[in-house]
């Protein structure tokens, strides 16, 4: 287990590594000149291009300033953002607590539900095990940006039972305002895990030591908690955790749906302004949050089947 | 019942799934001598006006006909996946079967490039190329072929292995044929099956997040017709209840992405069934 945990380690940190390599040096070779961004279209004078120049280390090695980013990133100095004039950092973490909340929120609508369907239908054929397929095939086809606009459509201007737009203040009112954003953000995936537990929950019914333990008068409830559920989760836990994952980037579309302030939305809007270190910034923070929820998911797998640490990689 | 060839073994869902991206390819290349009206024409003052003789989905909020942008918009919701699809597929075929073939060193090495790629999703590494190149579909295209090429190499790299492990391709090498040419003339003909139904999948994929790239404003550009664009700018208007401008888009994508998805689904259950 030791080794497996080191390897998944060593496998994290050289992925951010080259990925914060890959981010810096992409959005370096850009085109433009922040030069003239920061004078705004006027012609600086020489020696004020010169000020510029070292305040913002524009004279650097490429190298070097990659460098310099990396170590400054590490103690949450991720530069400064030139047509703005502020800390990445400081702008990253006005709105990260936006974007948090959305993803864990979907991710409990995704757990309880997507699992809880998954349950429902491989335990009750018939009537309710349908309803659920449609329900998952339904939502399975549906993209996050379309799903948005039809909770929109029925739950705000239709209903009106929840805000169209923005965060609001205070901690209810944010549910509130989180609430459709999440569930449009979980839906695609909700599909994925429901399914995935359906199957998961009826492969382990049918097995030997299942209908042994049901046989010998186990109370059923018992049964599916001790012996279906613990060899259920494996799978699901891999295709929740990846699901749940994916999450992260896709926040951006709905952020942008419901007009959300969070990373997202910023990252969009930085790109369409070409805020480089802004970009840099949110790219960075996203893959981290990516490639740590990944390797959270494998460890918890090894911990869930001890065959997968002690054997080669499944792929 | 016998069918096309192409199609056998996925039956008559299959086929109908088939028909609606037949429909759609059509679409996509004739779109523009098919809608009925201009696609771009404004006129303010049929702005949110409802159905009404030829013009069947209505305006939006500009006055343009509804119908003729969903028509002339497929051939943008149509190309971009392509584009997608044809890239990925050819450099993640190509390492694939290179990396079976080469094993050893070159094999590790594409498998930690692979890794690397695979912390980058698809939609960050879009926003990432509009940042540099600008919003467009061409760099959209590009950076989600990049994202999704690393699946694709992974999934064939087990096939070619296995098809690799084959006598004939042993007999082959026995009468002195360059390995080029047992690959591109047996060994990837042979695991075509999945190569098709891996491209099928992956085009579903492609449609749905190109279409959100267009739709958070880093992918096609307004004013110009494109269903990613269409849901977006129809949004305005949804809020003032008049929904048919996104919904007829969205419901144009979705039609599309369930009919790829089920028959890449068929087509890979026959695949598998095929080559084990």
């Amino acid at each position: 287990m030791l080794r497996f945990l080191l390897q998944r380690l060593a496998l994290l940190a050289t992925t951010l590594v080259v990925a914060s390599f890959a981010i810096y040096s992409a959005l370096y070779a850009a085109p433009g000149n922040p030069i003239a961004t920061l004078t705004g279209g006027r012609t600086p004078t020489p020696e004020a291009i010169a000020v510029l120049e070292a305040r913002y280390h524009l004279n650097d090695p490429f190298l070097v300033r990659y460098w310099d980013w990396l170590v400054g990133a590490l103690h949450g100095d991720l530069g400064v953002s030139i047509p703005l004039h502020q800390e990445v950092s400081t702008l990253i973490g006005e709105r990260i607590g936006t974007t948090a909340a959305l993803v864990a929120y979907a991710a409990v609508i995704i757990l309880v539900v997507g699992v809880g369907l998954g349950i429902l239908g491989a335990l009750r054929p018939g009537a309710v095990d349908g309803a659920v397929i449609v329900f998952t095939t339904i939502s399975a086809a549906l993209p996050s940006f379309v799903a948005s606009i039809v909770l929109l459509l029925v739950f705000a201007v239709n209903l009106g039972w929840f805000p169209a737009f923005g965060t609001g203040t205070g901690v209810v009112d944010g549910f509130r305002h989180l609430t459709l954003p999440a569930c449009a953000l979980a839906l695609t995936s909700i599909a994925l895990v429901a399914r995935i537990t359906r199957a998961a929950v009826r492969d382990e019914l049918g097995r030997e030591h299942v209908q042994t333990a049901i046989s010998r008068g186990i109370p059923f409830p018992a049964v599916v908690r001790r012996h279906v559920l613990r060899n259920a989760a494996i799978p699901i836990t891999t295709v929740a955790g990846l699901t749940i994952a994916s999450l992260i980037a896709l926040s951006s579309v709905v952020e942008r749906a419901f007009a959300l302030n969070g990373l997202g939305s910023y990252l969009v809007q930085a790109a369409l302004s070409k805020d480089f270190a802004v970009v840099q910034g949110i790219s960075l923070v996203l893959v981290v949050a990516f490639v740590v929820v990944n390797v959270i998911v494998d460890l918890l797998y090894a911990t869930l089947d001890p065959r997968v640490a002690l054997g080669s990689r499944a792929t | 019942m016998t069918g096309i060839p192409g199609l056998r073994g996925t039956g008559v869902v299959g086929h109908l799934c088939a028909a609606v991206m037949v429909i759609a390819a059509v679409v996509a290349l004739a779109g523009s001598a098919l809608s009925p009206h201009d696609a771009n024409a404004i006129s303010l003052s049929y702005s949110f006006v409802g159905p009404g003789g030829d013009h069947l989905f209505g305006f939006d909020g500009n006055g343009r006909d509804i119908l003729s942008r969903l028509l002339v918009g497929a051939r943008t919701a149509i190309a971009g996946p392509s584009i997608v699809v044809v890239l990925s597929m050819t450099v993640g075929t190509t390492i694939a079967v290179a990396a079976a073939w080469l094993g050893g060193r070159f094999d590790a090495i594409s498998a930690i490039i692979l890794d690397v790629l695979f912390a980058f999703p698809g939609i960050l590494l879009a926003v990432i190329a509009a940042a540099v190149f600008g919003a467009g579909l061409q760099a959209a295209s590009i950076a989600l072929a990049i994202a999704y090429m690393p699946y694709i190499a992974r999934v064939l790299r087990g096939a070619a292995l296995r098809e690799r492990a084959q006598q004939y391709i042993a007999a082959l090498e026995v009468q002195g044929l360059a390995a080029w040419v047992i690959c591109a003339r047996h060994l990837v003909p042979n695991m075509i099956g999945l190569v098709v139904a891996q491209g099928t999948i992956l085009f579903g994929f492609a449609m749905v997040d190109l279409a959100a790239i267009s739709f958070i404003g880093l992918g096609v550009q307004a004013p110009q017709a494109d269903w990613g664009v269409m849901v977006a700018g129809g949004q305005t208007g949804l809020l003032q209840g008049y929904p048919a401008e996104s919904l007829s888009a969205g419901l144009a994508i979705i039609v599309v992405v369930i009919a790829v998805n089920v028959l890449g689904e068929r087509l890979t259950e026959r695949a598998r069934g095929g080559t084990r």
